[in-house]
């Protein structure tokens, strides 16, 4: 396990149930019969290693059978966050929690914060490095991208308190995406 | 197209995943933008790019990409080759430009992210 990726195992990984005892349990449109949280944590202006969680993310989620339009939406919105965390955020941390009709991300971080959250919800507004830039980020697309990929986006963020985004995904949403 | 026809009309050499040269790919975006990647279809296509950093293996991951093509004999670390290898997305390496690597491929009948050609 690389230096700054601590603190996430496959173990207890929840475990999709069969459509019988799906529907003895009433969940008709939830695979899981029970809420779950999983923890990352990401390592601010480590780009050797940016992406590690959402890509383990993105595995579990396979792993237990989630629609795979949805998976791909989710790893992108965790992706992103990641992303942003690595860029501006300090250390973080990817909350996930997975209830039994819905689906949560938490990205978390230590950093100055967002100053203007109207305008960084604005595609092409960006403050990010030059480093960031030569990874291919840094376009100001991050946040804009995360809203259309999620069911709900809610940001909270006190000057020093750093940045809390939160997104929403449902399972059962039937969305087309462009 | 097979992956393999991919490679052989952009003279490349395969960087990773020698085993899934016979993957079929029909759309092909070039970028790069990562962040461009990640808003866009990507999903089931060949992502050519010149942007040869972990970054571009980790983005092809997440959205979905079936094989990454590096152009002007951009030559990745072994960090971007190992992380190929570990979420199974080819690498492929041309010696052409942008420019003449989408032109090549737009000739062999591949088509744009919306179908378009």
């Amino acid at each position: 396990m690389p230096a700054g990726s601590a603190g996430w195992t496959d173990d207890d990984r929840p475990v999709a149930c069969p459509a019988a005892q799906r529907e003895a349990f009433n969940h008709a449109n939830s695979p899981f019969m029970a809420s779950l949280r999983k923890s990352f944590f990401i390592k601010a202006r480590d780009f050797a290693h940016a992406g590690e969680a959402s890509i383990h993310i993105q595995n579990l989620l396979k792993s237990m059978h989630l629609d795979s339009a949805l998976v791909r939406r989710i790893a992108i919105c965790s992706y992103e966050g990641e992303m942003n965390a690595v860029i501006h955020g300090g250390d973080a941390n990817i909350h996930v929690d997975i209830e039994t009709d819905h689906l949560t991300l938490e990205i978390a971080d230590d950093g100055p914060g967002i100053e203007d959250i109207a305008r960084a919800m604005q595609p092409g507004y960006s403050t990010a490095p030059e480093e960031a830039r030569e990874m291919g980020f840094g376009a100001g697309m991050g946040l804009p991208n995360m809203k259309n990929n999620s069911d709900d986006i809610r940001i909270e963020c006190e000057p020093g308190q750093g940045t809390r985004v939160h997104l929403k995904f449902l399972y059962d949403a039937k969305r087309e995406f462009t | 197209m097979k992956l393999s026809e991919i490679m052989r009309a952009l003279d490349a050499t395969v960087l990773s995943g020698e085993d899934q040269l016979d993957k079929e790919i029909m759309l092909c975006g070039a970028s790069d933008l990562m962040s461009d990647v990640l808003v866009r279809p990507t999903n089931g296509t060949l992502l050519m790019t010149g942007l040869a950093s972990v970054q571009a293996v980790r983005t092809a991951q997440i959205a979905g990409v079936l094989a990454v093509v590096f152009v002007r004999n951009k030559q990745p670390g072994a960090d971007v080759i190992e992380a190929a290898k570990a979420g199974r997305i080819p690498l492929l390496a041309t010696p052409y430009s942008m420019f003449v690597s989408c032109g090549r491929l737009h000739a062999c009948g591949l088509c744009g992210l919306d179908g378009r050609r």
